[in-house]
């Protein structure tokens, strides 16, 4: 049989064929990753069981942003950046004043019975308060609850929030559950609207 | 001692491994690619915050968009805050629909894992967001998100 002889393949413009192909994909990558706040919306309830739950006033700070984009912390006008402080101490109750939030025991995960503070962060806004103000008092809110979270997971496991593992992340989330109660917005500027 | 001389070729070189770092390079962007799945029609500055998390599933993520149209839109649409969803400009009742498509798509499993993810411009009122909110509440959709930037330093 004669040797038949395989030609080689010229693979001199496979390079040509992957960089189109590159560039195609290089164009169409979008490389961003979304970060946002997350949150659980509260079920929306039947008109029957519409009962209210009574809170404490002591277990209630009251925050307040307005149409113009003003801060009201029980009462009194605040700039967004005390938020945190007022925040942590309001949940804290270190020294445990009569006005601020009583401690309740509850078992935590992992953890036993615990003191956890039955402390509640009520949000009030306006329909015409902007969004970014919002946020930005959403996430002062945020950051003192990762406080009291880094706080106590040092005392007690020795490393931030973050680094734990799954279930003493759950235990330290047990110690201090994020309780912001988003009451439905005012409509102070126009006509007021009954719900 | 004799060395042998080796003769060196004229600029010649093999150019066959080009392509497998070509390839290697190719795989690692598709591989990281999303493709850009919607055409954003608001304009849509994020406002900043710190304490922000990454989402987790992006196929169980779904983006309500809000914010004034686009400049080459505002002749059509106007300057208001306008909501969009998909493709087109949608209204506070058409969420309802929206949502209920996206569930059908999603396992039975991962139904309850639908993330909401509120893309919204900084400079938006609380209205607008409270009504997005007080409907998916009635679509009993309660997982959200509210995308932020973190800040620039």
């Amino acid at each position: 049989m004669a040797k038949r002889s395989t030609p080689e393949l010229n693979a001199g413009s496979m390079a040509d064929i992957a960089f189109l192909l590159l560039s195609f994909f290089l164009l169409t990558t979008t490389m961003e990753q979304n970060q946002g706040l997350p949150r659980r919306l509260p079920p929306m309830l039947e008109q029957e069981e519409k009962e209210r739950v009574e809170i404490h006033r002591r277990n209630i700070l009251q925050v307040h942003v307005n149409s113009a984009d003003r801060l009201m912390v029980d009462g009194k006008p605040m700039e967004v950046q005390l938020l945190k402080e007022m925040v942590v101490t309001f949940i804290e109750n270190p020294n445990n004043e009569e006005t601020k939030p009583e401690k309740e025991d509850k078992e935590v995960k992992g953890l036993g019975i615990q003191k956890v503070s039955k402390g509640v962060v009520s949000l009030q806004t306006d329909r015409g308060t902007s969004y970014s103000m919002y946020m930005a008092v959403q996430n002062e809110i945020m950051k003192a609850y990762t406080e009291l979270r880094n706080t106590f997971s040092s005392a007690k496991f020795g490393s931030e929030y973050n680094k734990l593992t799954e279930d003493q992340q759950e235990s330290v989330r047990g110690m201090y559950p994020l309780n912001i109660s988003e009451a439905e917005p005012r409509d102070t500027g126009k006509s007021k609207k009954k719900k | 001692m004799k060395l042998k001389k080796k003769k060196r070729g004229g600029g010649s070189y093999s150019s066959s491994s080009m392509s497998d770092i070509v390839f290697m390079l190719l795989f690692f962007f598709m591989v990281t690619t999303t493709m850009r799945d919607e055409e954003i029609m608001v304009e849509i500055k994020l406002p900043e915050a710190t304490e922000i998390a990454k989402l987790e599933r992006k196929d169980l993520t779904c983006y309500i968009n809000v914010g004034t149209p686009i400049i080459p839109l505002q002749s059509k649409y106007g300057t208001d805050t306008r909501m969009q969803l998909n493709d087109s400009f949608k209204t506070i009742n058409d969420i309802r629909d929206f949502v209920a498509a996206k569930r059908e798509q999603l396992s039975e499993a991962d139904r309850v894992k639908l993330t909401i993810a509120f893309k919204m411009d900084l400079q938006t009122k609380m209205g607008i967001v409270t009504d997005v909110k007080q409907e998916l509440r009635r679509c009993q959709a309660l997982k959200i998100s509210y995308l932020a930037d973190p800040p620039k330093k």
